[in-house]
C-alpha cells in the first residue's frame, strides 16, 4: 500500500444513505424471511420518501436467503441495472453500502437498496454450529477440515482462540472484554427497540455468566435475533432533495488481509491483530481525509466482545495493546472519548449481521438517536470481524 | 489408541507406584463358591443365552459327546464363584462412601485407589479362559485370584485410564486345578474419551444410541494426504518441492515461489500450545465436554488446530510443550491430538 499514491474513491463524499427501515427485532418473528426483507425495504423507502419505482439497484449478503429478484417482485420494483451479493457473513454489512455507493458514483444505478433479513433465532441459528455439513470436496468446505473434526464448530469457538492469545499477549483480562458488554447493555437499556431495553448488566454479571467457550463467557457473545434492516443509497445531490437529512458516505471500504481465513486465521505470524480491518482502516482514513481525532462515535461490530478491542487498535483509536486501558477509562460509554454502539450493539439491540449498526450510524448523523452523541460530525461503522470485512465513515452534510 | 502416553499430572509417578504395588498380590484366601455346580443354574443360563447344545442338559447327549456327564457351559465359569448381589451391593456402597467394606480384598482396595485418582468409570475389556477339564454337575469350585498387572496410563477411545489384569485360579473339592481365567478391566476417567463410535457397544452406561460421528473433513486432492498420514500415525506437513517452505493448512501451490510441486515432511510431533480454548457450549453428541482445543505450533514452524488429551482443561497454558498422539475417533477418521510432553 505504501508504494501507491494517495487513494481516491469517487463515491466518497458524493453519495449518501438517504433512508433506513427495519422490522422489529425479536426472537421469533412469526413470518417469513422474505416478508421481513420486504417490510424492511418498504420502511426504508418510506423513510427516504421514495417509491419502489425509484429503485434500480439492490445489494445483499451472499448469506441472505432472499434473492434480489424475490424482494423486487414482492415490492413491485421494476427494472434493475445493478444487483450484487457480498460474501463472508457479517463482513458484508458495510460492503453492501460500499457496493451501492460505487454503483451510484459510476452511474450504474441511481437508487440502490441494501438489505439483510433473517430468522436467525427462530430459524437457522449460527450458534448451533456446523454439524451435518456435507463434505462436498471443494475449497470452502475443505477449510472446515482444519477445525470442525476437532470440535471448533461455532463462531464463538473460532473467536475464542484469538481472544486467548490476545489476553496472553496484551495483559488484557476477561473483565476488559466485559467492559464492552457492559457499555453495550448500558446503551441498550435506554433504547426501546433493543431486546435488552431496561436490562443493563454489571461487570459482576459478566464475570458470573457461564462459559460458552473459554475464555468467552455467555455475556461476551451477541444475541441471536430475527429481523430485517434496509438502507437506501443514492447520490448526495439527490439525497438532499429527499425526506431526511443525508448521511454522507465520507468513506467506505472492504478489506481482506494476507493469509486470510474465513474466521480461523490462526496461521499468520500473529493472532493479536486483524489485518483485514487494518486494510479497511487505511482506506477509510486515506479516502476521507479524516483521522481518528475527527470521529465522535463508533459502531464497532460486536458479535463477540474481544474483537471490539482489536478494532479500537486497528482503527487507530489507541495503540496496539492499549485498548484495555481505553475501555477501563469508560471511553465506550456516553460521555467517553468514543461512545460506541450507542444503540446497544448486537449484544444489546439485536444481531442483524451488522446492518442495524449502520442504521444507528445514520441516526447519529441525523441527530435522532436515542443515545445521541452531542456535536457529532463523523461516525465510524464496521462490519464482521475475523472475516474479510468492511467499514464506513458517515458524516453530517456540510 | 495412542502412540505416546501423555502423563496427566506432575505426581503421576507417585500415583503409578501406588498402583504398581498391587501387582502380584493375592486377593485373599481361596474362596469356595456358594453352590455346587447344579442343573438349575445351568438351565437358567442356557435359556437366557439361547444355547441349545444338549450337553448342558441331557445326560445321554453329554456322554455321547465324550463327556463323563452333563457339563457346565465353559463361559459360565465365573458364575460359580460370584459372591452374590448382597455382598456386591455392600462393596459398591462402601466404595461410594469412600470406606473400606468388611470383606474387602486388595482388588477392592485397588479400585478405591483408582477412584481417588479420578478413574471412576469401569469397563471389562477382555476375558481369557483355559480349562484343564470340563466342569461337571456336583463339582464344588473354589477360586483364588491375584492381580497380575496394572498398566501405565493409557489414552483409549473410552477415556484415559489404567488396565488391570486379574488371574483367577479355579480348583475342585480335591484342590486340583480345573481352569484359570484372565480378566481385564479398564478403569478410566469419565469424559476423557476420544471416540466411542468405533467401539462395539454403547458409549456410556445407559445410552443405547450409537454415537454420531464427528464432522467429516471434506477431502480434496490438496488435503487428503494429511488424513491418510494420520491413519498411519504420521503427522505430515505439506512442503514445497521447489523452495522447501512448509505450509499448513495445505494448498495446491506455494504462495512464495508459485510451484505446484510438493511433498510432505513427517513432523517430529513436538510443539507448543500457541493458543487454546475450552469448549463448553453447545454440546454436540460427537464430542466430550469440556473440550480443550489448541492451536499448536510445531517445532518445524507450522501451526495446526488439534484437540488436547491427557490434560485437565484448567492446566492448559500458552507455551506449554506438547507431543502428538494419534486417536482413531471412528473407523474412518484418525486425528492427531496433543498431550503434555514428558518432562
Amino acid at each position: 500500500m505504501s508504494a501507491r499514491s494517495a487513494r481516491r474513491h469517487t463515491f466518497a463524499g458524493t453519495t449518501a444513505i438517504a433512508g433506513i427501515g427495519a422490522t422489529e427485532f425479536s426472537k421469533d418473528s412469526g413470518r417469513s424471511e422474505l416478508r421481513l426483507a420486504t417490510e424492511a425495504v418498504a420502511a426504508a423507502l418510506d423513510d427516504a420518501g421514495l417509491t419502489a419505482a425509484d429503485v434500480d439497484g439492490m445489494v445483499t449478503f451472499s448469506a441472505d436467503t432472499n434473492p434480489e429478484i424475490e424482494v423486487a417482485r414482492t415490492l413491485g420494483i421494476g427494472d434493475l441495472t445493478f444487483f450484487s451479493r457480498i460474501h463472508y457473513g457479517g463482513g458484508a454489512a458495510c460492503a453492501t453500502v460500499h457496493q451501492a455507493a460505487m454503483a451510484v458514483a459510476t452511474g450504474v444505478a441511481d437508487v440502490v437498496v441494501c438489505y439483510r433479513a433473517f430468522n436467525e433465532r427462530s430459524g437457522h441459528r449460527f450458534g448451533t454450529g456446523v454439524q451435518g455439513r456435507p463434505p462436498v470436496p471443494n475449497a470452502e468446505n475443505a477449510s472446515f477440515a482444519w477445525y470442525a473434526p476437532e470440535g471448533l464448530l461455532t463462531p464463538a469457538s473460532w473467536v475464542a482462540m484469538f481472544a486467548q492469545r490476545y489476553l496472553h499477549a496484551t495483559g488484557a483480562t476477561s473483565e476488559d472484554f466485559g467492559r464492552v458488554a457492559v457499555a453495550d447493555r448500558a446503551h441498550a437499556a435506554t433504547n426501546p427497540r433493543a431486546w435488552f431495553y431496561e436490562k443493563p448488566i454489571t461487570l459482576e454479571d459478566h464475570q458470573a455468566s457461564r462459559w460458552i467457550v473459554e475464555p468467552l463467557h455467555l455475556l461476551d457473545c451477541c444475541q441471536e435475533s430475527d429481523g430485517g434492516q434496509a438502507l437506501i443509497v443514492t447520490s448526495l445531490e439527490r439525497a438532499r432533495d429527499l425526506a431526511q437529512a443525508p448521511a454522507v458516505i465520507n468513506a467506505a471500504a472492504q478489506g481482506a488481509g494476507a493469509q486470510q481465513d474465513m474466521m480461523t486465521s490462526y496461521y499468520r505470524d500473529d493472532m493479536t491483530h486483524l489485518p483485514e480491518m487494518g486494510v479497511v482502516a487505511r482506506q477509510l482514513w486515506e479516502t476521507s481525509g479524516l483521522a481518528p481525532a475527527d470521529i465522535q462515535g463508533a459502531i464497532l461490530y460486536d458479535h463477540f466482545t474481544p474483537f471490539v478491542l482489536y478494532q479500537l487498535e486497528e482503527l487507530g483509536f489507541c495503540q496496539w495493546g492499549e485498548a484495555k486501558e481505553f475501555v477501563r477509562d469508560g471511553n465506550l460509554l456516553m460521555g467517553g472519548l468514543l461512545p460506541t454502539n450507542t444503540h446497544g450493539g448486537q449484544l444489546g439491540e439485536a444481531y442483524i449481521h451488522g446492518t442495524n449498526g449502520i442504521a444507528e450510524g445514520v441516526r447519529q448523523v441525523r441527530t435522532t438517536a436515542v443515545n445521541q452523541i452531542s456535536g457529532l460530525e463523523h461516525i465510524v461503522v464496521t462490519a464482521g470481524t475475523g472475516v474479510p470485512t468492511s467499514g464506513l465513515i458517515l458524516g453530517v452534510d456540510r | 489408541m495412542s502412540a505416546a502416553e501423555p502423563a496427566t499430572e506432575v505426581d503421576d509417578e507417585k500415583f503409578l507406584a501406588r498402583l504398581k504395588a498391587f501387582e502380584g498380590r493375592t486377593v485373599g484366601a481361596p474362596t469356595e463358591g456358594p453352590d455346587a455346580v447344579n442343573q438349575a443354574m445351568i438351565r437358567h443360563w442356557v435359556e437366557a443365552m439361547g444355547d441349545e447344545n444338549p450337553v448342558y442338559v441331557d445326560e445321554q447327549a453329554a456322554r455321547a459327546n465324550g463327556f463323563p456327564g452333563i457339563i457346565a457351559p465353559p463361559t459360565m465359569l465365573q458364575a460359580w464363584i460370584m459372591r452374590g448381589y448382597k455382598a456386591t451391593a455392600e462393596l459398591a456402597e462402601a466404595r461410594a462412601e469412600g470406606r473400606r467394606a468388611v470383606g474387602a480384598s486388595p482388588a477392592d482396595d485397588l479400585m478405591h485407589v483408582l477412584d481417588e485418582g479420578g478413574f471412576t468409570s469401569v469397563v471389562a475389556t477382555n476375558c481369557e479362559q483355559e480349562y484343564r477339564r470340563s466342569v461337571v454337575l456336583g463339582d464344588r469350585l473354589s477360586v483364588s485370584s491375584s492381580i497380575e498387572s496394572v498398566s501405565t496410563e493409557k489414552q483409549t477411545g473410552l477415556g484415559i485410564g489404567h488396565f488391570i489384569t486379574t488371574v483367577l485360579a479355579f480348583t475342585d473339592a480335591a484342590g486340583e486345578p480345573v481352569a484359570t481365567m484372565r480378566f481385564r478391566i479398564l478403569k478410566f476417567r469419565p469424559g476423557t474419551g476420544k471416540s466411542t463410535a468405533a467401539l462395539s457397544g454403547p458409549p456410556t452406561a445407559g445410552s443405547e444410541e450409537p454415537r454420531p460421528l464427528r464432522p467429516r473433513p471434506a477431502l480434496t486432492h490438496d488435503n487428503a494426504f494429511f488424513f491418510d498420514g494420520a491413519r498411519q500415525q504420521k503427522l505430515l506437513v505439506q512442503r514445497c518441492a521447489s523452495c522447501g517452505i512448509l505450509r499448513h493448512p495445505p494448498r495446491p501451490a506455494c504462495a512464495v515461489c508459485r510451484s505446484f510441486e510438493w511433498d510432505t515432511l513427517e513432523a517430529s510431533g513436538r510443539g507448543t500450545v500457541y493458543s487454546y480454548v475450552v469448549v463448553h457450549h453447545p454440546q454436540v453428541a460427537a464430542f466430550d465436554y469440556p473440550l480443550p482445543v489448541a492451536v499448536v505450533e510445531l517445532e518445524e514452524g507450522t501451526r495446526l488446530v488439534a484437540d488436547l488429551v491427557g490434560i485437565e482443561p484448567d492446566a492448559v497454558e500458552i507455551g506449554m510443550p506438547v507431543v502428538v498422539t494419534f486417536v482413531a475417533v471412528d473407523d474412518e477418521l484418525t486425528l492427531p491430538m496433543f498431550g503434555p510432553a514428558p518432562a
